[in-house]
């Protein structure tokens, strides 16, 4: 019998679940605000199944229900992308060493 | 482009998620790690367009929502204040948890677009799986919404609670996983409207009993919560670049909640049934006999300072709702020029999520290797000569080491009393969120400082000079 290729998205997701895990745990606790917000921007990658939905409408159904769901989510993403990068990056920038003595 | 290309590809932009989360383990790598996230997500949205590859009608609309949203995205970043972070992360949480559900209704409405069968006639798998992105992302965005107006200051902090509240959320939850089985029995829309109408409410119902200084959790929570929504929208979709980092996000937020919970030495559990400081007011009233307290001004803080060899500074919430940190940078600098060892002490549950208070120190110029976190600096309270206590409160009363019958008892605290002197910054004398009085306030060797936390820190730099 073949296996379900559902089982096989399991794994992935077991694994990634682990691989999560420890990654977390070696992130050090004063950047656990940037990690809030780069979490948010990648979970926002969410936009693939919104994108898929917006690009599938012929000329006649572009504004489809299912169409006009799909391009909400491409805005509501694309917001938590932009934003959850960018702001990311702002805090980042914002961490610096203590400059040595000369 | 090919179904086993573009999966390929996928696959790759899971793995620069994952090195962007591993870029945080330093402040030197993490802004590599956040650009690999950014490749990432390029790959995955561009492999997107071109697995698609119909570039009619549809193309020209998705791209002017991807402008207008990642436009709206891009002036938040930067216009938002260090202050405002809590509520910007709760705001955005609502925002993936809105798009889960609506990716989860067009892909029900339109099921050929993704594969998953006909209307109708869908995927039993399919249908568990984006009920449940559904059903998770719905809670997720009511809940963000709550946190949100909570952290904002538009709804009352205090924890909002009724009779028999934890019995209608377990009768709601329930509720959808009953719903979800009708769903897959009879495929009707009507059940799937109801899922995500029952969530809606669950996720309100949920975060309300929840208090303000709870939030730390709360934020982290959904955090996770958006995470699993994510997830499940992968497992529809067949796409393991979204499974992969839905598992990173999912347990990421579920260890910053395990790490809050422990902060306060609360079980997940007592957090999120709520309702603290309603429960414990009984321990309050007991010890409200007026004790003496030695007051002090800014010119005596800047006395005890001056002459001091070593200050350990403790941000706490205070701080971030005076906007103190600019002043606090300030008075630490005109204490490094008389030579005196400055750091800084950050309690895991300081402010109002993970890392809030370093932050907020990273955005004032205070360099990440002058502050640390509890373990690493609990014993120099010993040797420093004064503490400086800025907005905190509970994270310092020693009764959590000391008195069992004592709601915080167990809690790990900065051990401020160890300190020759110990100077509070605080508007009034009034107990922490937890509603217990905090010993230190009497010690000998506390002198209060009752004002503005930014007020006093400038008065006191007048002081210094």
């Amino acid at each position: 019998m073949e296996i379900d290729p559902f089982i096989f998205r399991l794994s992935i997701f077991i694994l990634s679940i682990f691989i999560g895990y420890y990654v977390v745990w070696s992130v050090t606790p004063s950047l656990h605000t940037p990690l809030m917000s780069v979490t948010n921007a990648i979970s926002s990658v969410i936009i693939v199944g919104a994108i898929i939905a917006g690009l599938s409408g012929n000329s006649e159904s572009i504004f489809s229900t299912s169409n006009i769901f799909g391009f909400l989510a491409i805005s509501l993403a694309a917001i938590n992308i932009f934003g959850g990068f960018l702001v990311t990056q702002r805090m980042l920038q914002m961490y610096k060493k203590k400059k040595k003595k000369k | 482009m090919s179904e086993n290309l573009s999966a390929i590809f996928y696959l790759i932009s899971g793995i620069l998620f994952i090195l962007a989360l591993r870029g945080l383990s330093s402040p030197e790598t993490s802004r590599r790690g956040n650009f690999f996230g950014i490749l990432g997500m390029i790959i995955a949205i561009t492999v997107t367009f071109l697995s698609v590859g119909n570039f009619s009608s549809g193309f020209i609309y998705v791209l002017i929502f991807l402008l207008v949203g990642g436009l709206i995205g891009a002036f938040i970043a930067y216009k938002i204040p260090m202050t405002a972070m809590p509520e910007l992360v709760a705001a955005f949480h609502s925002l993936v948890g809105l798009a889960a559900v609506f990716v989860a209704i067009s892909a029900f409405l339109n099921p050929e677009a993704f594969g998953l069968g006909s209307q109708g006639n869908i995927k039993i798998g399919s249908l568990i799986e984006m009920s449940i992105g559904a059903a998770v992302g719905a809670i997720t965005f009511s809940g963000s919404i709550i946190a949100f107006l909570k952290l904002r200051g538009i709804m009352s902090g205090s924890p909002i609670t009724f009779k028999g509240q934890h019995y209608i959320n377990l009768l709601l939850g329930l509720s959808i996983i009953i719903l979800i089985y009708y769903l897959c029995a009879t495929q009707s829309e009507s059940f799937f409207w109801r899922i995500i109408t029952i969530s809606f409410l669950l996720g309100l119902l949920l975060i309300i009993p929840i208090g303000g200084a709870d939030m730390p959790v709360v934020i982290s929570m959904l955090n996770s919560y958006s995470g699993w929504a994510a997830a499940g929208i992968g497992f529809t979709l067949e796409n393991s670049a979204l499974i992969i980092t839905g598992a990173l996000v999912g347990s990421s937020g579920a260890i910053l909640s395990y790490i809050m919970c422990k902060g306060m030495n609360r079980s997940f559990f007592n957090v999120i049934l709520g309702g603290f400081g309603v429960v414990e007011k009984t321990s309050l009233s007991k010890g409200k006999e007026k004790k003496p307290v030695k007051r002090g001004n800014a010119e005596d803080a800047a006395f005890l300072m001056k002459n001091a060899s070593s200050v350990i500074i403790v941000p706490g919430y205070g701080m971030a709702v005076a906007q103190a940190q600019h002043a606090l940078r300030e008075m630490v600098d005109t204490l490094k020029k008389n030579d005196i060892k400055v750091s800084y002490a950050i309690h895991p549950v300081a402010g109002r999520m993970p890392g809030h208070m370093n932050v907020l120190l990273a955005e004032a110029n205070v360099p990440y290797d002058e502050v640390f976190e509890l373990e690493e600096i609990n014993n120099d309270f010993a040797n420093a000569d004064v503490a400086f206590v800025i907005g905190a409160n509970d994270v310092t009363n020693p009764v959590a080491k000391t008195d069992p019958q004592s709601p915080i008892y167990g809690m790990p605290v900065l051990d401020v009393e160890k300190c020759k002197s110990v100077l509070f910054v605080k508007r009034s004398l009034s107990p922490g969120y937890a509603g217990v009085d905090n010993e230190l306030f009497y010690r000998d060797n506390t002198l209060m400082l009752f004002a503005d936390a930014k007020k006093m820190t400038e008065e006191i730099i007048k002081n210094l000079n």
